[in-house]
């Protein structure tokens, strides 16, 4: 009888626990707006396999990465980098990504044929606030594009006329998604008081189209199947003239 | 009066210098220990990984990289040569916090406790595999104190210091090596693999005086109850190999022996 109220009150003790601490998880590893190291897998893959050794943090020359703290808001003990503090100076030998033991940051993910390539590399999209960004007022400011590692192909300058003066010219910030690596040199170059130019997470600035729709004019890989011929209706049979004149 | 507290000294040191190299890595940039518990890279060549934080990313249902893994398991045959436990005794930091508590508890003269049982470190080391397997991230790797004590030391403190605090109030004024000896599933765990000892305290009741100071000193008291009835070596994993019931017995009842000897 002891044995069973025993066992009965560890069962219930264990649920108990059991039920908090998932509960507690489940609010702690919550997809936050995060900035993850070159290399980083998909949040999801990357929370379940860091190990929060923080030798990725060690490993940063510049001291870019951060191992967050708990309570923060951020999944406790796993890296991740402010670009308006300091953004990711795209080291060529991503001292970090090759430091980390568990496969949370990816050695494939920046490399061809395997030799390291940062440029591959993506943290994040930056995003550029147009209502804001003084480019788009028609000031001169060009200060994310130059200092974008990947000038003229992350970041463009789009040139186009000034209506409301009728006489000058915008010069105004692009970013390509295809290209931007998420580094944060943009974000920590703006000059306004809170950064107009700013990296999200990929997951949290990119779109996904319909599969319904494929750009002809590109190679997708994907073969388009033609459609299936229209059914042929079968032919009303004797004459139009007769079935419209049918029942009169 | 050294040699009453030889193992005792040995074990803080040898716990002080690991995190002292830990620390040093990190701020400083030495190599002969980077990163921390739970994965490290010795001397810049050797990687090395806790198993039980690898076990739990396999419970998610993930593979770790092969450095990971391969140092996962060089550290649980470590282990399971020396005695799993020799890491709660002479490696976890966590093992200075709990021994604060433990002199602050016969500092204030603090008999109260409650006494759970022992064995609930083993079903809260399968609650935290079954929360993994729920939540998909390592469940113990993100609440642990370990973690949250060195992060502390090193990085930002948040509220890290709450989860170490509240496992020092928990020994002194609740549970006699409450965390240590009750609740942590990484102790289970190497408790669970850690049979294999080389080297065991061995008892010899011919030379025993009955003075109880072993079983009072001990903090798994449970692995010497062979005490007072036969010769014999502890033979429980629970065993930390801290080796103060052989620094306490004035009777030489207590030695450390080989298994082959």
């Amino acid at each position: 009888m002891t044995d069973r109220r025993q066992f009965l009150g560890q069962a219930g003790l264990m649920v108990t626990l059991g039920l908090l601490w998932t509960n507690y998880m489940i609010g702690a590893r919550a997809e936050a707006m995060i900035l993850r190291p070159p290399g980083g897998l998909p949040e999801r893959s990357f929370q379940q396999l860091c190990l929060k050794c923080g030798q990725c943090v060690e490993a940063c020359p510049f001291d870019t990465l951060r191992l967050a703290a708990i309570g923060d808001g951020r999944p406790a003990g796993t890296p991740y980098f402010v670009p308006r503090e300091m953004p990711c100076k795209m080291c060529k030998d991503i001292p970090c990504t090759v430091a980390c033991p568990s496969g949370a940051l990816s050695v494939e993910a920046v490399s061809t044929n395997g030799k390291l390539d940062i440029n591959l590399a993506k943290m994040g999209l930056a995003v550029v606030d147009r209502n804001t960004c003084v480019a788009y007022w028609g000031l001169q400011c060009d200060a994310c594009y130059r200092v974008c590692p990947l000038i003229d192909k992350a970041i463009t300058l789009d040139l186009f006329r000034n209506e409301r003066t009728g006489k000058h010219a915008f010069i105004a910030p692009i970013v390509d998604s295809g290209h931007c690596t998420g580094c944060g040199l943009c974000e920590r170059a703006c000059i306004n008081d809170k950064a107009s130019i700013f990296v999200l997470p990929r997951q949290a600035a990119l779109g996904k189209p319909s599969d319904k729709y494929l750009k002809g004019w590109e190679d997708t890989g994907i073969d388009p199947k033609p459609l299936p011929a229209p059914a042929k209706n079968k032919k009303a049979a004797g004459n139009a003239l007769d079935y419209l004149n049918k029942g009169f | 009066m050294i040699k009453n507290y030889r193992f005792t000294i040995l074990r803080r040191l040898t716990q002080i210098t690991i995190l002292w190299l830990f620390v040093m890595g990190s701020v400083y940039g030495l190599t002969v220990l980077r990163g921390n518990y739970s994965a490290n890279r010795v001397l810049g060549v050797l990687t090395l990984a806790d198993p039980f934080a690898v076990l739990q990313i396999l419970a998610t249902g993930k593979v770790v990289a092969t450095a990971a893994l391969s140092g996962a398991i060089i550290v649980l045959l470590f282990y399971a040569a020396l005695g799993g436990r020799v890491f709660c005794g002479w490696v976890c930091p966590m093992s200075l916090i709990t021994g604060i508590g433990n002199l602050l508890r016969k500092a204030f003269k603090i008999t109260f406790t409650y006494n759970p049982a022992n064995d609930i470190r083993y079903l809260i080391l399968i609650l935290t595999l079954f929360v993994s397997v729920i939540t998909q991230v390592a469940a113990f790797e993100w609440i642990s104190p370990i973690g949250a004590l060195h992060r502390g030391l090193i990085y930002e403190v948040g509220y890290g210091w709450m989860i170490v605090a509240s496992v020092l109030v928990f020994d002194v004024f609740l549970v006699n090596h409450g965390f240590c000896g009750h609740l942590c599933p990484l102790g289970g765990f190497y408790s669970l693999i850690g049979r294999g000892n080389l080297v065991k305290p061995y008892y010899e009741h011919d030379k025993c005086t009955m003075c109880m100071k072993c079983l009072k000193v001990c903090p798994e008291r449970q692995v010497l109850g062979m005490v007072g009835h036969n010769s014999a070596s502890v033979k429980s994993g629970e065993c930390i190999q801290c080796g103060q019931c052989v620094e306490v017995c004035a009777d030489n009842a207590i030695t450390f022996k080989s298994r082959f000897s």
